[in-house]
């Protein structure tokens, strides 16, 4: 396997093609999970899962069932439906085997199942037609650069309940506007072209 | 056409259709023995998920009831009461449960002197990182500028003359307080303590006096009075034994610098063996 390519996919994920600063996706938990450091690492945590798990998982499904029956077209349909039921079957293994984890993870699972993060992250890897390794790979490191900017973003946002700003911004309106900042931020990675 | 539409539609449901079958099948061989107590004994519990039980919520010390590992008077928002009822539902035999309630250990205020003015956010631990530990000259002063009042989810603390006090009547004892206060001024004392003294410093005398108009010298006054031997002065400051403790009242009338307060002058001595 071709690791240098796998790291080009990898920065990519993280930095230069960010998927909630650049990309846009799975902005509402990045919103709503971000008040508190703690609730936003748990967060990401069940993020990094979800979508390395789904990465592999749809892409078995597109490869060996979409794909010779040319069924192309129903891969949002099919990839929810797989998404929603691997995350149900996990959460219930977790929950007989790994009860510490289940009780870190347990809320956060079922809330990102059907996150646009997830099913972008599915449908992403069918577009650049990567293979199995390349998908897990995609996945998991868009889920850490979806770790990133929640850190990042919850670490501001910490600091902002000390911070004096005028009262109509109170709440969600410096939330976005921070968001805004971080994203025009992570728009300095967008020259950034490791290997062509 | 046609062909075509029942073709996907039978890929997908059959899709759907092994997933069911699979979720149906893990959720018997996976299915979690659940305590049917825990609803019971999460809904005796109060719900203010305060963590004054020093357990992460209410629902973790509901778990920690039904695993045996906590007391069922450990929850000291509900009191008695819940212990009570939480008695009956595990079939566990009450034992004797001691109020508590939180004590700021200081009176200084407006009475300890101040090496600046602060101005600034409202919150003690923001004014404790200016000026090598806050405003007040007193190392072990209130500042009063109540990260307390604002942590107490029961409204029972409010600052008086620059220094935090609490009503022992709104308390329940949860300790929510004794975490927050950057100083670790607010301790726990028995809810029938009247007598207490409401200083922390271990300052000597002399150095006390240059900072604060109120606070223990250590002079021992306290100590000889106290006739059943409560009263003890480690470090140059007042510590009273509860256990020992009668509530008479004679170290606080004899206080110098009035610190050692009684707190119930018109209930009249009260012994802390009649408690509860």
């Amino acid at each position: 396997m071709d690791l240098t390519r796998l790291f080009s996919i990898a920065l990519g994920a993280i930095l230069i093609e960010n998927f909630v600063l650049v990309k846009f996706l799975g902005i509402c938990p990045f919103l709503g999970v971000s008040k508190k450091m703690d609730t936003a690492l748990g967060m990401s945590m069940a993020v990094i899962f979800v979508m390395g798990a789904a990465s592999a998982a749809t892409w078995c499904v597109n490869t060996w069932l979409l794909t010779p029956l040319s069924l192309g077209y129903m891969r949002t349909v099919a990839f929810i439906l797989v998404i929603a039921a691997l995350v149900q079957l996990v959460e219930m293994f977790l929950q007989k085997a790994a009860p510490a984890l289940y009780n870190a993870l347990g809320i956060y699972l079922p809330l990102i199942t059907t996150n646009c993060a997830v099913l972008g992250v599915a449908i992403l890897n069918v577009d650049n037609a990567y293979s199995f390794l390349e998908s897990v790979v995609y996945g998991v490191t868009a889920a850490l650069g979806f770790t990133l900017a929640i850190l990042l973003f919850a670490s501001v946002r910490e600091r902002l309940t000390f911070a004096d700003y005028p009262a109509p911004f109170e709440g969600f309106p410096i939330a976005l506007i921070t968001a805004g900042l971080l994203a025009m931020a992570f728009m300095g990675f967008s020259g950034l072209k490791v290997f062509p | 056409m046609t062909i075509n539409v029942l073709f996907a539609v039978l890929v997908l449901g059959g899709l759907g259709g092994v997933l069911a079958l699979v979720l149906g099948g893990a959720s018997q061989v996976l299915a979690v023995e659940k305590d049917e107590r825990l609803d019971d004994v999460l809904a005796a519990l109060p719900g203010a998920n305060c963590g004054g039980c020093g357990y992460a919520g209410c629902a973790a010390l509901a778990a920690a009831l039904l695993a045996g590992q906590a007391d069922v008077g450990a929850c000291p928002v509900g009191g008695a009461a819940t212990a009570e009822v939480l008695a009956a539902l595990l079939g566990v035999e009450l034992k004797k449960n001691t109020r508590l309630t939180a004590l700021v250990r200081c009176s200084g205020g407006v009475r300890a002197r101040r090496k600046f003015d602060y101005v600034g956010l409202p919150d003690c631990v923001a004014a404790m990182r200016l000026g090598d530990g806050g405003p007040l000259e007193c190392p072990y002063g209130c500042i009063g500028l109540g990260s307390c009042v604002a942590a107490c989810p029961f409204g029972a603390i409010s600052v008086l003359d620059d220094v935090a006090v609490v009503d022992h009547e709104r308390c329940t004892g949860c300790l929510t307080c004794t975490k927050v206060c950057p100083k670790s001024l607010i301790v726990p004392v028995p809810y029938y303590a009247d007598i207490v003294v409401a200083c922390s410093s271990h300052e000597r005398g002399g150095v006390l006096r240059k900072v604060c108009d109120i606070g223990c010298l250590g002079c021992r006054i306290c100590e000889k009075i106290c006739k059943h031997g409560a009263i003890t002065i480690t470090d140059s400051l007042a510590a009273i034994d509860y256990e020992k403790c009668v509530s008479c009242g004679d170290c606080a009338e004899k206080c110098p610098r009035r610190l050692i307060v009684d707190t119930n002058l018109d209930r009249g001595p009260r012994l802390l063996s009649e408690a509860d």
